[in-house]
C-alpha cells in the first residue's frame, strides 16, 4: 500500500501547473499577500544546464538529431526541455478515426520554456464572433474587459511590435521591433502587390531592457531557452518574483490526481502523486487554481468525483472536456531565386519571425468563417539535420554536383505556417477513458476529434495564399498537398499546433459553461481554471497572451474575494 | 574562407564565424545581466558550467581511430567509401568523412532499429547486388563498377524501370540524407554554406542591400 502523507500546512491557494496560466496566478497571488503552494508534475528547469543556447550542432554527438535520430522527425534536441506528444507511462487514447495528438510539458514553466513567443491580442470581434456569424457562442466578456490586462501583461513580459491599426490585430504596449530579414522584406514586397497586410510581428522578446531583464542578443535561438531571460518564460519571468515574496512553495514532481471536496461542497485541497517517492500526498488550500493545460485540467476535474459531484467537479453542465479546439495548421514553402544573390550575412535575429501576416480578409465574404494569420521563416538559418532532405529528394545523385546544389540552395527557402480558427464541433471533445489508467493509476483521457469542412476550406485558402506569395516573389512553390487523404490541403492532425483550448469554457449560463467570466467555477466557488480551458473560442491568435491576461484578471478577482472573506 | 584549417582545429571552441568562443559570449552576457534582479539570469560560473557540459558531450571530432558501435569493420569501410562519394572534398571544402559522417551514422544506427534494418540491411543488399553482378563485394569492385552501381541506386527512376533496384534506391536515399545531415552540421559544412551567426549582437543589422542595389 502506498503511504499517504498529509501535509500539516494548509495554504491560501493551491495552483496546479506552472506554465503561462499557473505562473501568472502565482505571481499575482503571492504579490497580493496570499500563501501559495504550486504543484508541478515535472522537475525544475535549470537554464544554465538545460538550455543549449549558442551551441553548435557539431558540439553534440547527435548533432541535434537526438538519440537514435528520433528528434529528426520531431523537435530538435536543441530545444529547451519541452515535453512531447507521447510520454512514457502516461498514455491517452483516441476514439476510432480521431488521432488527436496531445502535447504535454512536464517541467517548471511548462511550454513557455520553448514556445514561439508569438504574443497576439484577440480582437474585439473575436469575443462576439458567435453573434456576428451565428456559429457558436460569444464570450461573457468583451475586449474592453480584457484590454487593460493585455496592457499589464505586455508591459510586464515585454512584447515588440508596431501600432498598425488593423482591426483583426489590435495594437498593444510594444517595444520597438527588430529590423526585417531579407526573406521578410521580399515577402512584404510581394504582399504589397497582392494587397495582403504584412506587418512587424509581435513576440515576447525584449528588444530593450525592461524590468531588470537584458535585451535580446539576436542569436535566433529562443526555442532553445534563453540563459539571459531575454525572452519570456514563466520559469524565468513569473516564478522568480513569486518566489521572492517568500510566500510561494513550489513542489515539483507532483502529479495532481484529484481535487478533494468537503461536505459543504467546497474544494478542500489536492491529492497528488509524489513521483520521486511514488507516494500519495495531499495538500490543503482554501482555493484551487487549476492551470495544468486545457485537457489536463479537464481530466483533473472529471477525475474529481464525489457524492456531491458524481460527474466530476464543476461539471453540472456536462461541458467539461467539450468545446475542444486546436488551431487549424497548414504549412508550405518555396524557393526564391532572388535570395541566391544575397551575400552571406547574419540572418539570425530573434528566435522567430520579425514580420507576419495578420488576418487580412476580414472585410469580405470568404468560403469559410473566421480567419487565419500567416507566420514565416526561411533564409540563411543555422544549418540543421533534415535541412537538405528535400534537396536530396529533388536532385538525387551524389558527389560534387550534389554539394554544389546544396550550396546554391542554402538560404533561398521561404516557409509559411498558416494558423487559423477552428470552430468547436460536437464530435470533438475529451472524456475519461473507462478502461485505461496511467502509471500513477489516474484514469486517462480519450479524445474525439474531427475537422469540419470550415477548417478544410481554410487550409485550402492558406495553401493558395502561400503559393501566390511565393510566385509573386518570383519563386517556385514546393509544397504539394492533396485534396483528400489524411492531410487534405496539408492540414495537420488536431493537437499538432499545441493550441488546444476550450475544455472548461467560461460563460454567463451555468447550464452551458463551466466557469464564470472570472474563470471561477459556477458550481464550486473556490475553484478557478486559468489555462487555455476557459477560452470560449480559439481565434487565429496564439492563445498564450490571452491565457496570461485572463489569469491576471482571475487572480485579481480571487484576491478581492479572499480579502472579502469569500473563499 | 575555410575555418577548418589545421590552425583552427587546435582551438575547436572558436566559433566558425566570429573569433570569439561560446564561453566568451556567455560570460559577456552574464556580466551584462542586471544586478539585484529577482529574475533568473545566468551567473558567470553557470555560463562556465554550460560550456563544460557541452564539452562533455563533445561530439564527433573525426578521429583516426574510431571503433564502430554498430557496423562490422567491413560494413564500416563500405560506409566510409559511400559517405565520401556522396559529399566529396572539392575546391571549397573537405568531404563528409572528414566531417564525421560515418561516426554520426554509426552512432544513430546503433540506437535505432529502423536504421539498423535500412542501413545495416542496405549494406548487405549492396554486397549481394555486386556479388551477383560482378562477383565481388562492393568494396572489391573496380572503380568503374562502383560508379555503375551507385549510378543505379542514386536515382528513383531506375527502380521504376527495374524493381530489383528499389531496396538499393531506398537505402541510398536514407544514407544520402544522413550524410548531408552530418556534413552540413559539421564545422566544415557550416563554413561551406557560409552561414554567419550563432553569436551575440547588440543590434540586429537587418538585411544588407541586395548586390544590384549597391
Amino acid at each position: 500500500m502506498p503511504q499517504v502523507t498529509r501535509t500539516p500546512t494548509s495554504y491560501d491557494v493551491c495552483i496546479i501547473g506552472s506554465g503561462a496560466g499557473g505562473g501568472m496566478a502565482a505571481k499575482i497571488l503571492t504579490e497580493g499577500g496570499l500563501n501559495v503552494v504550486l504543484l508541478e508534475a515535472g522537475p525544475q528547469v535549470h537554464p544554465e544546464k538545460d538550455f543549449k543556447m549558442l551551441t553548435w550542432p557539431y558540439e553534440l554527438a547527435h548533432r541535434g538529431a537526438g538519440v537514435g535520430g528520433h528528434a529528426r522527425e520531431n523537435f530538435t534536441e536543441f530545444l529547451a526541455p519541452n515535453g512531447a506528444w507521447s510520454i512514457e507511462g502516461e498514455p491517452y487514447t483516441s476514439a476510432p478515426g480521431a488521432n488527436f495528438q496531445w502535447f504535454r510539458s512536464r517541467i517548471v514553466g511548462g511550454r513557455t520554456n520553448h514556445w514561439g513567443r508569438i504574443a497576439l491580442r484577440f480582437s474585439p470581434i473575436d469575443f462576439k464572433s458567435g453573434s456576428r456569424d451565428g456559429l457558436g457562442d460569444d464570450w461573457p466578456i468583451t475586449y474592453e474587459d480584457i484590454s487593460p490586462y493585455y496592457d499589464k501583461v505586455e508591459s510586464y513580459i515585454g512584447v515588440f511590435g508596431t501600432k498598425e491599426n488593423v482591426s483583426s490585430a489590435p495594437d498593444g504596449v510594444f517595444l520597438p521591433p527588430p529590423k526585417p530579414r531579407c526573406t521578410e522584406l521580399l515577402v512584404k514586397k510581394a504582399c504589397d502587390k497582392l494587397n495582403i497586410i504584412c506587418i512587424p510581428s509581435r513576440l515576447a522578446v525584449l528588444t530593450r531592457s525592461i524590468n531588470g531583464r537584458q535585451p535580446c542578443h539576436y542569436c535566433g535561438q529562443c526555442g532553445r531557452g534563453c540563459v539571459t531571460g531575454s525572452n519570456f518564460s514563466s520559469s524565468q519571468v513569473l516564478l522568480p518574483p513569486a518566489l521572492a515574496t517568500g510566500r510561494l512553495t513550489l513542489v515539483t514532481g507532483a502529479m495532481a490526481r484529484e481535487i478533494t471536496v468537503g461536505s459543504d461542497g467546497k474544494a478542500t485541497g489536492v491529492s497528488y502523486i509524489d513521483k520521486a517517492t511514488r507516494t500519495e500526498q495531499r495538500v490543503g488550500a482554501r482555493a484551487i487554481v487549476v492551470a495544468a493545460s486545457a485537457c489536463e485540467s479537464a481530466r483533473l476535474l472529471l477525475n474529481s468525483k464525489s457524492p456531491q459531484f458524481p460527474d466530476g467537479l464543476a461539471n453540472s453542465s456536462g461541458t467539461v472536456g467539450k468545446y475542444l479546439t486546436d488551431s487549424v495548421g497548414s504549412d508550405g514553402w518555396g524557393t526564391v531565386p532572388a535570395l541566391e544573390k544575397m551575400p552571406p550575412h547574419n540572418h539570425d535575429g530573434v528566435g522567430g519571425m520579425h514580420m507576419y501576416i495578420p488576418w487580412w480578409k476580414f472585410d469580405r465574404q470568404n468560403d469559410f468563417p473566421r480567419g487565419y494569420h500567416i507566420e514565416m521563416g526561411g533564409g540563411r538559418e543555422m544549418p540543421a539535420v533534415g535541412m537538405f532532405d528535400t534537396l536530396c529528394h529533388r536532385e538525387q545523385g551524389y558527389g560534387a554536383l550534389l554539394k554544389q546544389k546544396a550550396r546554391q540552395d542554402y538560404g533561398i527557402s521561404v516557409g509559411f505556417a498558416g494558423r487559423g480558427e477552428m470552430l468547436p464541433n460536437p464530435d470533438t471533445y475529451c472524456e475519461i477513458d473507462p478502461d485505461v489508467v496511467d502509471q500513477f493509476g489516474i484514469p486517462v483521457l480519450r479524445f474525439h476529434f474531427r475537422w469540419s469542412e470550415y477548417e478544410l476550406r481554410q487550409a485550402r485558402d492558406m495553401q493558395e495564399t502561400f503559393r501566390a506569395i511565393i510566385e509573386t516573389m518570383g519563386g517556385t512553390y514546393q509544397s504539394k498537398t492533396r485534396i483528400d487523404g489524411q492531410y487534405p490541403f496539408g492540414i495537420l492532425e488536431g493537437g499538432k499546433i499545441i493550441h488546444e483550448v476550450g475544455t472548461a469554457r467560461m460563460g454567463a449560463d451555468p447550464k452551458t459553461s463551466v466557469l464564470n467570466s472570472y474563470c471561477q467555477a459556477h458550481d464550486v466557488k473556490n475553484v478557478f481554471v486559468t489555462d487555455g480551458a476557459p477560452l470560449v473560442t480559439n481565434p487565429d491568435k496564439n492563445p498564450t497572451l490571452t491565457i496570461m491576461a485572463l489569469s491576471w484578471r482571475a487572480s485579481e478577482y480571487l484576491l478581492g474575494e479572499a480579502k472579502k472573506g469569500n473563499l | 574562407m575555410n575555418s577548418d584549417s589545421p590552425s583552427n582545429n587546435s582551438s575547436n571552441e572558436k566559433s566558425a564565424n566570429a573569433g570569439i568562443s561560446r564561453r566568451d559570449v556567455l560570460k559577456t552576457l552574464a556580466i551584462g545581466a542586471a544586478a539585484g534582479s529577482v529574475l533568473q539570469v545566468i551567473p558567470a560560473e553557470a555560463a562556465e558550467y554550460v560550456h563544460e557540459l557541452v564539452r562533455a558531450e563533445k561530439g564527433t571530432t573525426p578521429a583516426a581511430k574510431y571503433t564502430p558501435k554498430y557496423f562490422s569493420a567491413h560494413q564500416y569501410a563500405t560506409l566510409i567509401f559511400l559517405c565520401d562519394a556522396i559529399i566529396p572534398k572539392d575546391e571549397h571544402s573537405g568531404g563528409a568523412v572528414e566531417a564525421g559522417a560515418p561516426e554520426f551514422i554509426d552512432l544513430l544506427t546503433s540506437e535505432n532499429e529502423k536504421f539498423q534494418l535500412r542501413l545495416g540491411g542496405g549494406l548487405f543488399w549492396l554486397d549481394g547486388f555486386t556479388s551477383d553482378r560482378y562477383g565481388s563485394t562492393f568494396l572489391d569492385c573496380t572503380p568503374q563498377q562502383k560508379v555503375e552501381t551507385m549510378d543505379l541506386i542514386a536515382y528513383r527512376e531506375n527502380a521504376r524501370k527495374d524493381h530489383s533496384l528499389s531496396q538499393g534506391v531506398a537505402f541510398f536515399g536514407l544514407l544520402r540524407n544522413m550524410t548531408c545531415d552530418a556534413f552540413y552540421t559539421s564545422k566544415i559544412g557550416i563554413a561551406d554554406l557560409q552561414y554567419i551567426g550563432n553569436t551575440s549582437l547588440r543590434e540586429f543589422p537587418g538585411c544588407p542591400p541586395l548586390p544590384s542595389e549597391t
